[in-house]
């Protein structure tokens, strides 16, 4: 079942195009990579999944994106409602300068969820989706601070995931983690497309290969290639994807 | 959520924050307005020419004369012996900091230095009262108990901070390679401090002055325990003075009807401080973004 | 620049130290002098207080005065002057800094807000003159001078709490709007949070600043000699830095000494609070390691 569509999608900062006229789909419960070189346009594409470029001054758009068949840039979308459908974790883990408890809970209480049952049972929940549970039950009034980079990158995944999404958008979430917490937010990543549809941008084109279904290679603000994950990485169409997968460039 | 719901309470929020902000422009508009009404009715009743150029004020007395040059003598005079003092040895702090001391060091004294800022102006009066004056009575023939130069030297002592702070910041901005070009000719830190530092520091400096001279004219409590009452033209600094600020708080001491020509004087008075301060203020701000406009 | 590519005299040599002593020398003279009036202070007043002194109330004998009346009146007016000016300064900053675009009007406030804090505080007690104590008709009374302080200490906080606000790392907003926060849910349960450590600090050093004006107070009216206790923010009122001048201007000795020790009470309270905003910055920057 198709989740997301984005239909000729032309991004411009000013006057300045950044992406040019980019159209995919993806289905429900997948994994789908963004790759490419820096400054490609893939992070900027995934900021507009959840709106985050909002906030930019001189951001525009011209395409549309539609989620279970809505243009989210419709006049009467609630962008505040659009996000609890979409949730993102970002490049640098950032939890809120509080505890493991109220950080996974924050996105529930502005919602107005009170019932102190209710928030512990959701966020024992997202807890253990995120494969954070067993370290940190004993602990949870702790400041988020105290726990290790990978540690606070899986709570601000269960952050995410405590308000139920739809889809996930995960923007380098390993990039700044070591090796071993990169494996775990992996294995991650795979249990949890059960319930979730997932969209990651990553520069590591191992990882890609790893986690995903289908792949979508960027480059310089052009879509050049979106298919089936394996075909991306063994027998790519353009001969420009096929450069940038064997390390000719980027 | 309602759509209408969320964003017409974050609306609201919006406006009623600006709201707060603007606050501040009320108070300015309200500043200007209160001084501008009332010295309108003093000028009314006071020829502006006399105003300025008089040299005699005595609006309290019987025979009343309105020349506010007795006034702007006293603040200019006591403004300027606080600049003697706190240009030398602020400028020297400034660039003994900057240039000769262990990083450490200015870490630990700056912040020192602006407890002199703090200490509450009525304390520096008392100073100025109850030590200073007594000690250079014993100096100088003929100083008598309230004059200028006393609270002169404890307005200079307070205000050093504004000069040695901002100076040194001034000097810190200046591109290290300057420097290096200067000690890789082989001169000292003092040849260097004051030939190519200090130049190339000066708008920086300039600004930190100009706002220090606004800070001592705009200066009352000290110079209304140690310089007197006493309007008079003068620059004899052994003498007592009043300056424009110490006439306001004279004229709210005693029992000044409201809506009398004695109350719009300190109105008049006021207009005639906070253009003085405003002036000065304004043109340290041009100064500060002519040094910007410079380093980028 | 051919001056210096002469090889250097030992004049030079000999004025580079020199001016390293008088540097020195300069730097700590500042504060000797500062040291020195305090040890003049302490040993002029520091035998007159007491509980007694503390607890009188005013007199025309110097012996039997005391600060009582003055003191009360500074609390009350320092307590009411932070119910009007925290929330006025902070939401203003708030707007400025979070919700301010690069517009005229907005630049507008920024100039004004500068200008406001280069203004002689007599210059705001002109202004309440007019407006708080005729206009208004809240006469000479506590919360007229509550009014004029928070006014004259209004752009400190202002300053503190966009310092403040400026600290909090962007990231943290997008966590926040990421979970489908608002702005104002966004900033009051993250940013404010976050930024409260120097916001309080600020807070904290208007308050010291506050403690110690006098001039616009006595521009409106504040009492020289007020014998008894303010109980409603419209009563007449004194404060301590006013009672000290009070005494400075009277000839008798003993009203000096009181003078004395009224200024060290003073200097007391406003090093707690100093040291109080110190130590609060530095447990806020502990609990808060970016």
């Amino acid at each position: 079942m198709t989740k997301l569509t984005a239909e000729n999608i032309d991004v411009y900062y000013g006057s300045k195009r950044v992406i040019h006229d980019a159209s995919l789909s993806i289905e429900s419960n997948t994994v789908t990579a963004f790759i490419g070189p820096s400054g490609c346009g893939k992070s900027t594409f995934l900021r507009c999944i959840n709106r985050m470029n909002d906030y930019i001054e001189d951001f525009r758009k011209t395409g549309v994106i539609r989620i279970d068949g809505k243009n989210i840039y419709d006049k009467d979308v609630i962008v505040e409602d659009l996000r609890k459908r979409v949730g993102m974790v970002f490049q640098k883990p950032n939890p809120f300068p509080k505890s493991i408890y109220e950080n996974v809970v924050y996105g529930l209480k502005i919602q107005g969820v009170r019932q102190k049952s209710q928030l512990d049972e959701i966020a024992e929940k997202s807890l253990i989706q995120a494969a954070l549970w067993n370290e940190v039950k004993d602990e949870l009034s702790k400041s988020a601070l105290s726990l290790s980079g990978g540690q606070q990158q899986r709570l601000c995944i269960a952050r995410a995931l405590a308000v139920d999404p739809t889809i996930l958008l995960m923007d380098e979430p390993a990039s700044a983690l070591d090796p071993i917490s990169t494996a775990k937010i992996e294995e991650l990543i795979y249990q949890l497309k059960e319930n979730l549809t997932i969209i990651i941008v990553t520069h590591n084109m191992q990882q890609a290969a790893r986690v995903s279904d289908k792949t979508a290679f960027f480059y310089l603000g052009d879509l050049i290639e979106f298919d089936q994950t394996k075909k991306i990485f063994t027998n790519p169409n353009k001969e420009l994807t096929q450069n940038y997968i064997t390390g000719r460039f980027g | 959520m309602l759509l209408k719901g969320i964003k017409t309470k974050e609306k609201l929020i919006e406006t009623f924050l600006l709201a707060c902000a603007a606050v501040s422009v009320l108070t300015s508009i309200g500043i200007l307005w209160v001084l501008f009404t009332e010295s309108m009715i003093f000028f009314r009743h006071v020829s502006i020419v006399e105003f300025l150029t008089g040299t005699e004020w005595t609006p309290l007395f019987a025979e009343k004369k309105f020349g506010i040059l007795p006034l702007v003598s006293g603040t200019v005079l006591t403004s300027l012996i606080a600049i003697a003092v706190a240009l030398p040895l602020g400028l020297t702090i400034a660039i003994y900091i900057n240039e000769y001391a262990p990083k450490s060091f200015r870490r630990i004294v700056k912040p020192v230095l602006e407890i002199l800022a703090v200490v509450p102006t009525v304390v520096y009066g008392y100073f100025a009262l109850m030590v200073v004056t007594p000690f250079l009575q014993k100096w100088i023939p003929g100083m008598s108990g309230f004059n200028a130069l006393s609270p002169g030297i404890v307005m200079g002592i307070m205000i050093i901070p504004f000069i040695s702070s901002l100076s040194e910041d001034a000097l810190f901005a200046v591109p290290k390679s300057l420097r290096e070009a200067s000690y890789g000719l082989g001169a000292t830190k003092f040849q260097t401090s004051f030939k190519v530092l200090l130049p190339a520091a000066s708008s920086g400096i300039i600004m930190s002055v100009i706002l220090a001279i606004s800070r001592a004219v705009g200066e009352t409590m000290i110079v209304a325990i140690a310089a007197g009452q006493q309007p008079r033209l003068t620059a004899n600094p052994l003498v007592p003075i009043e300056t424009i600020t110490t006439f306001i708080v004279q004229v709210s001491l005693g029992d000044v009807v409201q809506g009398s020509l004695e109350y719009q004087t300190i109105f008049a008075a006021g207009i005639a401080l906070f253009v003085l301060t405003f002036a000065l203020n304004n043109l340290s701000f041009w100064m500060k973004k002519r040094l910007q406009e410079k380093y980028e | 620049m051919s001056k210096l590519s002469k090889s250097n005299s030992s004049t030079s040599m000999m004025m580079d130290k020199m001016f390293r002593y008088f540097g020195l020398a300069c730097t700590f003279f500042a504060l000797m002098i500062l040291a020195f009036f305090l040890i003049k202070l302490l040993s002029e007043g520091a035998s007159r207080i007491d509980w007694t002194f503390l607890s009188s109330f005013p007199s025309r004998s110097p012996e039997k005065a005391g600060i009582i009346v003055p003191l009360v009146g500074s609390f009350y007016i320092l307590a009411l002057t932070l119910v009007i000016a925290i929330p006025l300064g902070v939401f203003s900053g708030v707007y400025l800094e979070e919700y301010g675009r690069k517009s005229k009007l907005n630049a507008l406030i920024e100039i004004n807000i500068a200008n406001l804090a280069g203004v002689p505080s007599i210059i705001y007690g002109l202004l309440a003159l007019e407006i708080f104590v005729r206009w208004l008709g809240l006469g000479k009374s506590l919360l007229a001078g509550a009014l004029t302080l928070s006014l004259l200490i209004l752009p400190v906080i202002i300053v503190a709490t966009r310092e403040a606000l400026k600290a909090v790392p962007k990231t943290i907003r997008e966590a926040s709007y990421a979970l489908g926060g608002t702005k104002w849910q966004t900033i009051l349960h993250q940013v404010l949070p976050a930024a409260s450590g120097g916001i309080l600090t600020g807070v904290i050093l208007a308050m010291s600043r506050a403690i110690g004006e006098s001039a616009p107070l006595i521009v409106i009216g504040a009492m020289l000699y007020i014998s008894s206790l303010p109980s409603t923010p419209l009563d007449d009122f004194s404060v301590l830095p006013i009672q000290i001048f009070n005494w400075l201007s009277r000839p008798q000795p003993g009203f000096i000494i009181n003078a004395s020790a009224a200024i060290i009470i003073l200097l007391v309270i406003i090093l707690i609070l100093n040291g109080l905003a110190i130590y609060l910055r530095n447990r806020w920057q502990k609990k808060v390691n970016w």
